[in-house]
């Protein structure tokens, strides 16, 4: 059933996004990222223009976060202390990434300067995911199926920072500084990358400030929902490249694929979880370094002019 | 003064009935295109019927061109090019005036049946439509970028060159089917129509094909440029709504 979409002026098969939101709404229900660093590509495959995939994808997100973090809240899995906490740096970046966007912009180099920042940190990202979850699954694998222990207090030099303060769902005592930096770092690679960051949130927070990971993906969704939404209305004013019936087809395909897959990932081992992750955050990497480095088969592109 | 009148319209009597010997009648199965949510393309029938007041000229055979033509806009068409082992866009061309969607029909090859001057007269082929006003400035080998526009934009199905497709009965009455396909921009499409004979084109006329979205599309459209705050703060909110419910029956569900 072919559908007309009336911001992105294509007509797109209804079931084949209802598909892929579920595909992608699964994912994000699964891992606690947003899906913004799936959604986006997977639109500018089946034809919708980048601006309209940006933005409408950035909705779609906030939809499937929404979904997944019900489901968390649940599970008692958000940690709303932090989360405010990432959010108000994630505002921050966020801003400061928008001017360097623009800047880019005006040189001409947005489409490379986006693309190698996808393949940098996706990359950088999933490398140690995986090295570091086959370790510790291989680890527990070992030690006869039993996790290692692990101490609950590591002093390190981000334990001399002043601010400090109690974050009882993650059951930290640590100052605000490093999480607000991680959410200002994610904030602005939001801004830059057009996705939600929860792909960067999700292993800053478990490595870097050491939460466990039973919150973190309920905070995350948490960081995600504001960030992405913030996005959307930013897209809605300044372009008009929401796309409302776009995006209603992928967030109902989005919040089923999200129910389903935050019930998944409470079968699966932590371990396993980022393994998975890992795995395909290494392959979009992969897939978009691939374009960089082959010679496209077509080497011109046809693009609106913007309006300044 | 008398004379300079007389010599006038001397000059209009002599000219008119040259330029009048035969008109051209037209019509469309329809002028209006309405983009709805289950908008598949549409197929518009054009048709008309050549007029004359005297018999039909002998020395040259009657053709018929008819073009389509969408709302035009400016484009930047870029270029790859490897730097380093990495391939990024290097050089652009802006391109002044391209139409959306350009498909010709005729009752012949364009290059036998459209002298060049009469093309340039009228636009009638793609590379008179694409306004490419100064691009030689702008990069090196700036043809291969109009050219890449014109390749690109016939995959994608926006440009036709349909060759032979108006059929053409007895010199007099002429037919064609223009599709227009789902993906299709807002505006005013313009249909020409053309009768040559040797090359040289005899009568034209103008049509136009309103394209407008209607109902849920044109209200969408509508609030997303009008009200640009109000469609982000609903499109939040449908979002919420939505992965609340599917949270809400899920819960139903299991429970």
């Amino acid at each position: 059933m072919q559908i007309y979409l009336p911001i992105a002026e294509v007509s797109i098969n209804a079931f084949l996004l209802l598909g892929l939101g579920g595909i992608v709404g699964f994912l994000s229900g699964m891992f606690g990222v947003g899906g913004g660093f799936l959604i986006t590509p997977l639109l500018l495959f089946i034809g919708v223009p980048p601006g309209v995939a940006v933005a409408t994808g950035a909705n779609q997100v906030v939809a499937s976060s929404i979904s997944g973090m019900l489901v968390q809240m649940k599970r008692k899995g958000v940690d709303f202390r932090m989360g405010i906490v990432l959010l108000l740096g994630g505002f921050a970046g966020s801003f400061v990434g928008v001017k360097v966007f623009a800047w880019m912009t005006a040189l001409g180099q947005i489409d490379l300067f986006v693309q190698l920042s996808y393949v940098v940190f996706l990359g950088l990202i999933g490398g140690m995911m995986f090295v570091e979850s086959t370790r510790s699954l291989l680890r527990a694998h070992r030690a006869g199926g039993a996790a290692p222990i692990r101490r609950a207090h590591i002093h390190t030099w981000v334990h001399g920072l002043p601010l400090k303060m109690k974050f009882r769902a993650s059951g930290l005592y640590v100052s605000v500084l490093p999480p607000a930096a991680v959410g200002a770092f994610v904030g602005f690679l939001a801004a830059i990358m057009g996705v939600g960051g929860g792909f960067i949130l999700v292993p800053a927070m478990i490595y870097l400030l050491g939460m466990p990971t039973k919150v973190v993906i309920g905070t995350s969704l948490f960081q995600i929902i504001f960030v992405t939404g913030f996005t959307t209305i930013m897209h809605a004013i300044n372009s008009q490249t929401v796309d409302m019936l776009l995006a209603f087809l992928l967030i109902v395909g989005g919040v089923i694929g999200a129910q389903i897959g935050a019930r998944v990932s409470t079968r699966l081992k932590a371990e396993q979880l980022r393994i998975l992750l890992a795995v395909l955050v290494l392959t979009v990497c992969f897939k978009i370094a691939l374009d960089l480095l082959l010679q496209p088969s077509e080497l011109f592109s046809v693009n609106p002019v913007v309006l300044p | 003064m008398m004379r300079a009148v007389l010599v006038l319209l001397a000059g209009f009597v002599g000219v008119a009935p040259a330029a009048a010997t035969e008109a051209i009648v037209t019509g469309l199965s329809q002028n209006r295109v309405q983009i709805t949510a289950n908008f598949d393309g549409s197929e518009i029938l054009i048709y008309g019927a050549v007029k004359r007041d005297a018999p039909a000229p002998l020395d040259a055979a009657l053709e018929v061109i008819v073009t389509v033509e969408g709302p035009s806009t400016p484009l930047v068409i870029r270029r790859k090019e490897k730097v380093a082992g990495i391939w990024l866009n290097l050089s652009a061309v802006t391109i002044d005036a391209a139409p959306s969607f350009y498909a010709v029909a005729t009752t012949g090859p364009l290059d036998k049946i459209l002298s060049d001057t009469e093309d340039l007269r009228h636009h009638i082929t793609l590379p008179q439509v694409i306004r490419a006003v100064g691009i030689s400035a702008e990069a090196e080998n700036a043809p291969d970028f109009t050219e890449a526009l014109r390749r690109i934009r016939m995959e994608e199905d926006r440009y036709r060159i349909a060759e032979r497709s108006v059929a053409l009965t007895q010199e007099t009455l002429f037919r064609t089917d223009v599709v227009l396909p789902a993906n299709l921009t807002e505006g005013d499409y313009k249909v020409r129509l053309f009768i040559l004979r040797g090359g040289a084109v005899i009568d034209s006329q103008e049509r136009l094909i309103g394209v407008r979205k209607a109902g849920l599309e044109r209200f969408l459209y509508n609030l997303a440029h009008q009200q640009p705050f109000l469609y982000g703060v609903i499109s939040l909110l449908m979002a919420a709504v939505a992965g609340w419910a599917a949270s809400a029956a899920f819960k139903f569900v299991r429970s």
